[in-house]
């Protein structure tokens, strides 16, 4: 694993994985687009249905769930009027804007070669994207560790308690996928910006 | 939304000088401020604030250390209506960023 790379001469980002890591980053994408598609943007107002069904504009509340309330955050913080003006008409762009890099980032995967279902063994997905496309990983990358980081969690210098947790457990398991994406994340800033 | 008035048709005499409205406005810029996470790697927010507001290096990674090391960083100033395009981009990449007036 070598993380991702600047091609000198073609100016492609570059990246190798194996069918096991492609598919997870599939799989971890694909996730995300299931959260910021179904999860309702708009609250049910069951005090009053009529209301609720002719509301078709954006969502004025923080979303529940704690990833999506991570990647959404409340932008006017000490006044709620403004937050919720600028939620209602930012929210589904930017819910829309990050379902389609994780789906271009699926999409670029299966392109260089993963199968819908990951049979063989020895896999290897070469990947070559243009600036553009690496930007676009770059982003989707940083909102798969938010989702991660947030359902595990993670804090500030948490580092030693990652540590002492045995190799059976799954939180250990899904931490070292967020430090391996974690690696990722870096080895691309460094390829778009070198 | 309550302060949008309706647009009324007032002639506006093209010789007189701009309102002083406009002037305390500009006084009184908005600002953008981006808050420090256990996520966000110290390269990629340096990234996105050359990319996004077109700093150099050397701003970007002033900036960027004073959101790892002060908790946040105000990281552009303008109207209410540039810093809501600002916030909207920054959550776009992913960072944390809120707005206020100054």
């Amino acid at each position: 694993m070598t993380g991702f790379t600047r091609h000198r001469k073609s100016r492609l980002v570059i990246a190798n994985f194996s069918g096991f890591e492609a598919d997870l980053l599939r799989s971890l994408a694909s996730q995300l687009v299931e959260l910021l598609r179904n999860e309702r943007a708009v609250p049910i107002h069951a005090d009053d249905p009529l209301e609720a069904l002719l509301d078709f504009t954006g969502p004025t509340e923080e979303p529940d769930d704690p990833v999506l309330a991570r990647l959404f955050p409340t932008a006017y913080p000490d006044d709620p009027e403004a937050a919720g003006d600028f939620r209602r008409f930012t929210e589904g762009t930017l819910r829309d804007g990050k379902a389609d890099a994780a789906v271009a980032l699926i999409d670029g995967l299966e392109e260089a070669g993963l199968p819908p279902e990951l049979t063989e063994d020895g896999l290897v997905i070469d990947v070559e994207l243009d600036e553009a496309t690496a930007e676009t990983w770059m982003r989707s990358f940083t909102d798969m560790r938010l989702a991660l980081a947030t359902r595990l969690e993670v804090e500030e210098g948490d580092e030693d308690y990652w540590a002492t947790l045995s190799e059976d457990d799954p939180r250990g398991q899904a931490h070292d996928i967020y430090l391996w994406m974690g690696y990722l994340q870096e080895t691309l800033v460094e390829a778009l910006t070198s | 939304m309550d302060d949008v008035s309706t647009a009324s048709p007032v002639q506006v005499d093209p010789t007189t000088t701009p309102e002083s409205d406009d002037i305390t406005l500009l006084a009184t810029p908005w600002v953008t401020i981006v808050w420090n996470d256990p996520v966000n790697l110290m390269s990629y927010v340096t990234y996105v604030f050359t990319k996004y507001f077109g700093y150099d290096k050397k701003k970007a990674e002033k900036l960027m250390l004073e959101v790892h090391n002060d908790g946040k960083s105000v990281v552009s100033h303008g109207s209410r209506e540039e810093m809501e395009r600002d916030v909207q981009a920054m959550h776009e990449y992913g960072l944390w960023a809120t707005m206020e007036k100054q």
